[in-house]
């Protein structure tokens, strides 16, 4: 166990480091895109006065480094600064911008809260799913079912996104109105109603994330199926099924568990042409809306967001592999 | 059926495995009987087909394989033509198989009582309560330590010796009528040997279980069965009562078996004292991280001489070895070469210091490179320490291949995977030779080949020996490879040297008692020696507890 939390620790460690170096990265690749903030939100008819206004009142006036400086400062205390988009807005019409409303964390929560719910559903229908046909799959290894489930799995996630979405809607929401097209969710719904508006694009991603699972899980079993002990289950006279379910899965959890973790942060991180089909208001399109109008403190608070979710779950899923690993477990 | 039919019958049994898209002969017809409660051996060299006999007499074949004629009839049941499911009610309920390595033949991910009652409660024989109290017994019966606590561990928390022994209670959890054991005891050290083959001995007796033991250890199966067959090649060579056997074997290839140990070097003169060893290990302990392995090892070993290094695994033969090689650089003492220091960490060593000391490895398979050709494989040595190129490269490389009796037009241009066990152990010896080294160490070089190959193998090391002066480290368990070619023994346990001196006076009494205790572990031809050897030790002094009493 001691050994375990010494893991954690120096993950985290490292963790922070990694945070801190993806911070200066997107900082510094922001600032290498053409044009900024103020130019990106007037436009080409800019008088060069009021792009100079907005530099100054955002402090883009200042050189990189001190702007970087400021930032993480204000971040190590736990501000993450304010969107330049949201203050902007507020003054144009009139008022000033609250720190509240205009603060990057509370552009980014709800947001969050919705790419984690999507994750969520997605996580929930997906991972039990695909380790089932992957199951099944090393089961009946070279059948026509194994074939069939291959092929399926394969089209889905060679298929692009968008295009898994639309034929979603067309059978789901078109030809059999079961479930809502949008995934306008907003704050206050009830859990059915947003569970069936999420439904959709959950089921879209699922299809997305369901090969890479299912294959790993059937090559994981079918690896160990030529080892003694799978051998000795069956020499006494254990049926297939419980040989692979009993025998065989215990010992292939952990490259499972690894690539459940990476699919998981693909969720998190990846999922913006979903979220775009779908009108879903997750992390993702606000990323790509930051990007584009340089708003640099959302672009790096989902960059810091994005990375923590990755060290998170790599992190989560080594304990994992650790925990289903008796020689580890339990040593001698 | 009757109460004098037999319970297995085998009949014309033929096996065949895939390769190179055709089915190749592995068992060419085989056919025989066991009646309840008989124990019948099954020995021949690697390749004979012993295994995959054994795992045919359960109805199984391994993946590749298929019975293509024959009959398998246990209690009235043709196994070669029963459904799957017919197959599995039998299998672990009344036919159960003893693996060759327990440490791999159980699940890793699972506490030994629950892989133990898994087939009492699967096969509905018995609940998971009785079962385990069952297991329990059994533990004891098979003289496990803390039977009521080891079977709560998992597999990887208790030593080989014991897992083989847990093995054979699991197999026994159903009270099957036959069990299969498939070299039990192979893979163990011979004290602990002993101890296994007694508990099987006593507990196939006691419950009056029918058994095939596969072994290709003679004096194993001697002490084991009521009656051997003896295969060649997947053919039948004979079959008799095990005393009728031993006495007298009928056919060329038994008897050549039985004459196997008969290679025997000439002792060599005393060692003077003032000579200076080729290799002297003077006072060395070494750790692996914190956990100390050797404590304060010195031996010499003299121009010319085979030292063997003898004891259980564990013991720290090879540990010494790496040390010698500096792989592993000691913690305390130091390695004279030829009256001069060595650095300690082979990366500090020289080009010359380096090639003085070579190594022959256990598994010749792992060892050399699948993907390079007999000629680059020792090519490599011959250009790195010698600096040979081009033609004269090449004509080291075939007198080294006519040193190790391989032809070398027909051999210089093989892979690896195109040769047999023995001859790839005898590229091990050609490269180790590319260097020109005084002193080559041989880690358990002969463990993994059959009897006869391996005698090839030491005929080969002796022939070179005298050609070129060489000196020997052979690390080996085996005491009968320490009788026919050492002129020294070193004796190691816990990593300490416990004895050493010249051979016939380790061989002779009085011994320090570990070394009388290793002594007379090693089976013997007699089929009696077991029995002897348990009524002198007395029942509660055998193996491991003799071991653990020192």
């Amino acid at each position: 166990m001691a050994s375990i939390l010494r893991i954690i620790a120096q993950r985290l460690a490292l963790g922070i480091l990694t945070l801190f170096v993806v911070s200066i990265v997107i900082f510094a690749a922001v600032n290498m895109l053409p044009g900024d903030f103020a130019q990106a939100i007037l436009g080409q008819g800019a008088t060069p006065e009021a792009i100079k206004a907005i530099r100054e009142d955002l402090g883009l006036d200042q050189p990189p480094v001190t702007r970087y400086l400021q930032w993480l400062a204000g971040a190590l205390q736990g501000d993450l600064g304010n969107s330049f988009a949201q203050a902007n807005f507020a003054s144009f019409a009139g008022t000033t911008a609250t720190a509240n409303s205009a603060s990057v964390a509370a552009q980014l929560g709800p947001r969050f809260e919705n790419t984690m719910f999507l994750a969520g559903v997605t996580a929930v229908i997906a991972v039990p799913f695909s380790i089932f046909l992957g199951i099944l799959a090393a089961l009946y290894r070279n059948s026509v079912f194994d074939r069939f489930t291959n092929i399926f799995t394969l089209s889905s996630i060679s298929s692009p996104e968008f295009f898994l979405a639309y034929i979603l809607i067309l059978f789901l929401a078109v030809l059999n109105p079961l479930l809502p097209s949008l995934s306008n969710i907003y704050e206050g719904m009830d859990f059915g109603d947003r569970l069936t508006k999420t439904l959709l694009p959950a089921l879209t991603l699922t299809l997305a994330v369901t090969a890479q699972l299912m294959r790993m899980t059937r090559a994981a079993i079918i690896n160990l199926l030529a080892s003694p002990y799978i051998e000795m289950a069956r020499l006494k006279g254990m049926s297939p099924m419980r040989v692979i379910v009993k025998h065989a899965l215990p010992n292939a959890l952990a490259p499972i568990i690894n690539v459940i973790a990476l699919n998981l942060a693909y969720l998190i991180t990846g999922v913006v042409v979903v979220e775009v089909v779908f009108v879903y208001p997750g992390i993702g399109q606000l990323f790509v809306d930051s990007v584009k109008i340089r708003d640099i403190p959302v672009v790096q608070a989902c960059c810091l967001l994005f990375a923590t979710a990755y060290i998170l779950l790599n992190l989560t899923a080594d304990i994992m592999s650790i925990i289903s690993n008796p020689r580890l477990r339990h040593p001698k | 059926m009757s109460a004098d039919d037999p319970l297995l019958s085998v009949k014309g049994l033929k096996i065949e495995g895939r390769s190179d898209e055709t089915w190749n002969p592995i068992i060419n017809g085989a056919s025989f009987d066991l009646q309840k409660g008989e124990v019948m051996g099954l020995i021949g060299e690697s390749g004979a087909g012993k295994s995959t006999m054994g795992l045919a007499a359960m109805g199984f074949t391994r993946d590749g394989c298929r019975i293509s004629a024959g009959t398998v009839m246990f209690d009235g049941v043709d196994l070669v033509t029963a459904s799957a499911a017919d197959k599995r009610a039998l299998l672990g309920s009344r036919i159960a198989y003893v693996a060759q390595s327990a440490a791999a033949s159980f699940n890793p991910a699972h506490r030994l009582i629950d892989q133990h009652t898994e087939g009492p409660t699967q096969h509905n024989v018995m609940s998971r309560a009785e079962s385990e109290a069952d297991g329990i017994e059994l533990y004891r019966k098979l003289r496990l330590p803390n039977p009521e606590e080891i079977g709560f561990r998992y597999p990887h928390q208790v030593s080989g010796g014991q897992l083989q022994r847990a093995m054979t209670a699991m197999a026994m959890a159903c009270r099957p009528e036959l069990i299969i054991f498939d070299e039990p005891t192979t893979a163990l050290d011979v004290t602990t040997q002993i101890e296994v083959l007694a508990s099987i001995r006593e507990i196939v007796e006691e419950y009056n279980t029918a058994a095939i033991y596969i072994t290709h250890d003679l004096a194993v199966v001697a002490q084991m069965s009521d009656k051997i067959k003896v295969m060649l090649k997947g053919d039948e060579v004979e079959e008799a009562d095990t005393r009728t056997m031993l006495s007298d074997p009928k056919e060329e290839y038994t008897k050549s078996l039985w004459a196997v140990r008969s290679f025997q070097r000439p002792s060599k003169p005393a060692v003077h004292t003032s000579a200076t060893p080729v290799i002297s290990v003077q006072n060395v302990s070494a750790a692996y991280g914190k956990v100390p392995v050797l404590h304060d090892v010195s031996f010499d070993i003299h121009e010319g001489r085979t030292v063997a290094v003898v004891g259980e695994s564990g013991s720290g033969k090879s540990t010494a070895a790496r040390c010698i090689t500096g792989l592993l650089p000691p913690t305390q003492g130091h390695i004279e070469f030829d009256g001069q220091m060595m650095p300690l960490d082979y990366r500090k060593r020289d080009r010359m210091q380096l090639r003085q000391a070579q190594m022959i490895y256990q598994m010749a398979d792992t060892a050399l490179n699948p993907r390079k050709t007999i000629g680059e494989l020792i090519g490599r040595p011959v250009q790195f320490y010698m600096g040979l190129t081009g033609n004269e490269k090449r004509r080291r490389v075939e007198h080294l291949l006519e040193e190790i009796e391989l032809e070398p037009t027909q051999y210089i241009n093989r892979l690896p995977s195109e040769l047999s066990g023995g001859q790839k152990q005898r590229i091990g010896i050609a490269r180790a030779l590319a260097a020109e080294p005084k002193f080559i160490i041989c880690d358990e070089v002969t463990s993994a080949l059959d009897q006869l190959v391996a005698e090839g193998i030491l005929r080969l090391l002796a022939k070179l020996q005298d050609e070129l002066n060489l000196s020997y480290m052979f690390i080996t368990h085996d005491l009968a490879t320490v009788k026919s070619i050492a002129d020294e023994v070193v004796v190691m346990k816990d990593g300490r040297v416990i004895e050493q001196g010249p051979k016939d006076d380790m061989f002779t009494p009085p011994h320090h008692p570990y070394t009388d205790l290793l002594l007379s572990s090693v089976p013997e031809m007699d089929p009696d020696w077991l029995t002897n050897l348990l009524n002198e030790r007395g029942v509660d002094n055998i193996g491991d507890a003799a071991v653990d009493k020192m």
